[in-house]
């Protein structure tokens, strides 16, 4: 069983008398249990069972504009104690910096919705087994397919974030995790796709089949690719790879990177940086969300955020410490986004598919090529060619690349827009980038 | 050296028994015990704006029987605690058939001192020091806009207790330091990162020189970047420099030749032992036993003493990466590669320092033999799909070269290449091999391990070029 409230709360309110006991002027403290069982199949049979319990301390403090903190796992009264020591002793030593402090008061979260992030069926791993044997079933029964690994996790978790302010706190919440890789083969090649299905309630992950079955067909189609010749063309980004451009944006509108100046959107807040038709949300209180919350990792509430409007940039993601330096308050993104997404756009799959005679659709992207000092975009793609609205062949061995101040100009969306992640958007065009293949 | 029972209403006697109950009837297992110490001194905007300590301690106990692994780990070290994980492990195992395998060699050799960095330099030494680099990076060149700098430091204590009460230990010391410089000059940006690293005190890594050298290289590379054109787009020759590049063996060839993916059969490389893959020039080593790397080790996360291991000698592919699962699966022995990030995660085959060794060439006659290619000399990282074999890296300072000479920087770019046949093409391999600057992460299965890498300058007679410029 996770820790419940009672027992959390007695830990952060230890932690914070003895801080403030030993001197610190504020401190605030997160102390937080999960566990997670996950069971793991291989080609059909049981390959792994994984049970973790993990139990977490946080606290930082504050003595004037000074500020330090510990981390651990060792919650006995003797190893927080010297913890605490350490942590004090540490602060008085660091510099100070004005910026420092707790979330202001009147920003702190006042109630604590219900946003239903916890179910409390568990799920045996007997159960789990049976899933994950539907599962394997459905996703080998082609013989292209020569290997299949799948997993099944549940994942429970309960917190309490408490400050010297008198802010004190927490909740449950759940995920249950299913996915299936499998790797397929033929004479040329041998190729390897995957599907996945995360939700805070049991009832409304995918169906086994299904899963199994879209891991397999996703990884057959991709048999036998060729390269391409290197051309400027448009792309089509499948939604699991749309959602990571969406992530990078976030990462470029952090308080931190625009303080820093480290960010291509430092001093383009309410100028046009996307086209007319594109909004993007940031959306905290969705029931059952995966990004959903009550408030950010300071405490202070989170709000719906409209970040583009019309193709304008509206908000930074702002936290206590960058909202002070940049002179703003903070908009409870410490942390990052919640749940972040583009609404649609105004145009069919079908349709999209159908814009250009022909373009390259990317399903899968790898490498760690977003920069977001300069803007520069520069990954290796796996997809298909598609011409006249059609799949013609797969594709691989090519890289795509740009500068997502004139991507995100470029960008037209689809209107089949699907919560299955924190991060989501819909299918999405992009015209004129850079293909390198042969 | 730890003693996970001193505070514990758990005997050592008590766990000895329990582990042996539990794993009788399994082929293999272990608890596996962390105490790890960790610091983190960030210096950002001018500011110190972090530090942080961190102590974790926790268990991992693992039964293995024929393909099955059952883990459980916890951040309590107590009698219940150990039980409840024993009856999970069970539960999983219920008609295990295994004979446990008690076969582990022995060593005495160490590879790093029983220190920890975090105790021998005090924190205002620390603080002294990244104020240091921040005046000293701000003087050097107007253009700087800011200096971030930090001091990593930790201390890992591990204990292996095996089924019949034998017991490894290891001391792990490991240190990083690294400055991130940005530049603007006419409202263009460019940044420059640098590090160094390895399992080692703070003591030798900070003094002046070295702090400086780590400055002026970050500088020296954002300033290379901020003169820098479009790259190409397309096929073309690159040359790689020595040293960190080395990334691209790790990416290329290292990952598919772990043993996991060769047992599942899900490696590009799996039915090609004993066979040519690469240039008869190209001898490939992944070796833990190099003095105070990054990826060196004493003993694996399962006990086995570490090793130099062949993986290509000249272009021939002789061995894998095994733990023990994957040996005993594959008839093999364990070749000391069993790893994890800590004892929340269960062992993995993975590398440790992976290199490719000298051969006869000059990077001057590879430069002069290229018409039009690339001269790569950095790289922020790579990734690798290990069932296509296609694997990715992203170039940090890299030059043009046209007509035999090195021509303007580039800027930043992915390389593309296909992984089972990118070492057919080294035509030619140098003679100026060098071992990075220690501060690789290698990330497998969601767990991160130090590694490192080195190799000679070489030459790649086709690779994509990931630019804009057709």
């Amino acid at each position: 069983m996770i820790k419940d409230q009672k027992y959390l709360t007695e830990k952060t309110s230890y932690c914070l008398d003895l801080a403030k006991k030993l001197g610190a002027t504020d401190s605030s403290v997160v102390v937080g249990n999960s566990i997670s069982e996950t069971v793991n199949f291989r080609n059909q049979k049981l390959d792994e069972s994984n049970r973790s319990d993990n139990l977490g301390i946080n606290l930082t403090t504050y003595i004037g504009k000074k500020k330090s903190s510990i981390s651990s796992s060792n919650l006995l009264k003797e190893n927080l104690d010297t913890l605490i020591q350490k942590c004090i002793e540490t602060t008085k030593n660091t510099p100070e910096d004005e910026f420092n402090s707790l979330p202001d008061k009147e920003l702190l979260a006042k109630e604590v919705k219900d946003l239903n992030l916890y179910d409390e069926t568990h799920i045996k791993n007997e159960n789990k087994i049976e899933y994950l044997t539907l599962l394997e079933a459905s996703a080998a029964k082609d013989k292209k397919i020569v290997n299949t690994e799948s997993s099944f996790t549940q994942d429970k978790s309960n917190f309490i974030l408490a400050n010297s302010d008198g802010f004190s706190e927490g909740y449950k919440s759940s995920s249950f995790t299913v996915s299936s890789v499998t790797v397929a083969k033929d004479d040329k090649s041998m190729e390897r796709d995957y599907d996945y299905s995360s939700k805070c309630h049991l009832k409304d992950i995918k169906d086994a089949e299904e899963v199994g079955k879209l891991a397999a067909e996703q990884t057959i189609r991709k048999l036998s690719p060729k390269k391409i010749g290197s051309e400027k063309i448009s792309l089509i980004f499948d939604k699991r790879i749309a959602k990571g451009i969406l992530s990078t944006f976030a990462g470029a509108i952090s308080s931190s990177a625009i303080s820093r100046g480290t960010s291509f959107l430092k001093d383009k807040i309410h100028q046009k940086i996307f086209s007319d038709e594109i909004n993007i949300f940031d959306k905290p209180d969705i029931l059952k969300g995966l990004g959903s919350r009550c408030f950010d990792s300071e405490g202070v509430k989170t709000n719906t955020l409209k970040l583009v409007e019309q193709g304008i940039l509206k908000h930074y993601l702002i936290d206590t410490y960058n909202g002070k330096k940049l002179n703003q308050k903070s908009n409870g993104r410490c942390g990052g986004t919640s749940n972040l997404y583009f609404n649609n756009g105004n145009i069919s799959y079908k349709d999209l598919l159908n814009s250009k005679s022909k373009c390259l659709y990317v399903t899968e992207t790898i490498g760690h090529g977003s920069n977001i000092v300069t803007g520069d975009y520069s990954v290796g793609a796996t997809g298909f060619f598609v011409e006249k609205g059609e799949f013609k062949y797969p594709i691989n061995e090519i890289t795509i690349a740009g500068n997502f101040k004139d991507m995100f100009q470029n960008i037209i969306l689809a209107d089949d827009l699907e919560f299955e992640y924190a991060t989501n958007s819909p299918t999405m065009m992009i015209e004129g980038m850079v293909v390198a293949g042969k | 050296m730890s003693n996970f029972f001193e505070k514990s209403d758990l005997s050592r006697n008590d766990a000895e028994s329990i582990i042996s109950d539990t794993l009788k009837k399994c082929d293999d297992g272990e608890l596996y015990l962390e105490n790890s110490k960790s610091e983190s001194i960030l210096l950002d905007d001018n500011k110190i704006k972090n530090s942080k300590y961190s102590s974790d301690l926790g268990f991992g106990f693992r039964a293995v029987t024929d393909e099955i692994v059952a883990y459980s780990h916890s951040n309590e070290i107590s009698k219940n605690s150990l039980k409840q994980s024993s009856e999970n492990l069970k539960s999983t195992l219920k008609s295990a058939k295994g004979v446990y395998n008690q076969e582990i060699p022995k060593t005495n050799k160490k590879y790093y001192e029983n220190i920890n960095p975090i105790e021998q330099k005090t924190l205002n030494e620390k603080i002294e020091i990244l104020n240091k680099v921040n005046s000293y990076l701000r003087t050097k060149d107007n253009n700087i806009k800011q200096v971030t700098a930090n001091f990593l430091g930790e201390q890992k204590s591990i204990e292996i207790i095996r089924s019949g009460g034998e017991t490894l230990t290891d001391i792990r010391p490991l240190i990083r330091f690294n400055v991130t410089v940005m530049l603007e000059k006419n409202g263009r940006k460019e940044t420059g990162v640098y590090g160094i690293g390895g399992r080692e005190s703070y003591h030798s890594y900070l003094k002046q020189e070295n702090w400086k050298n780590v400055c002026d290289e970050a500088l020296r590379i954002a300033s290379v970047n901020l003169e820098s054109k479009p790259a190409p787009a397309g096929e073309m020759k690159v040359v790689l420099g020595p040293g960190w590049p080395a990334i691209l063996i790790h990416e290329a060839v290292g990952h598919g030749l772990e043993g996991d993916f060769n047992r599942k059969k899900t490696s590009a490389f799996h039915n090609l032992m004993g066979q040519k893959v690469a240039s008869e020039g190209v001898t490939i080593i992944d070796d833990g036993t190099i003095n105070n790397r990054r990826g060196s080790l004493t003993i694996d996360d399962e006990g086995t003493p570490t090793e130099k291991t062949v993986l290509i000698e000249k272009g021939i592919l002789k061995n894998f990466m095994q733990d023990r699962l994957n040996a005993r699966l594959m008839k093999t022995r364990s070749t000391g590669s069993g790893r994890r990030e800590n004892y929340r995660h269960i062992v993995l085959p993975r590398m440790r320092n992976t290199m490719m060794l000298n051969g006869n060439n000059t990077q001057e006659e590879m430069i002069k033999s290229v018409d039009k290619g690339i001269f790569a000399v950095s790289f922020g990282g790579g990734q690798v799909d290990i069932t296509s074999g296609k694997f990715v890296f992203n170039c940090t300072e890299a030059y043009e070269i046209i007509n035999g000479k090195i021509g303007s920087p580039i800027k930043g770019a992915t390389l593309i290449g296909d992984g089972p046949s990118i070492l057919k093409e080294v035509s030619m391999v140098g003679n100026d091999m060098m071992l990075d600057p220690g501060i690789g992460t290698c990330g497998k299965a969601g767990q991160g391990v130090p590694v490192g890498v080195a190799q000679p300058s070489i030459l790649i007679n086709k690779m994509t070029v990931g630019g804009t410029k057709l």
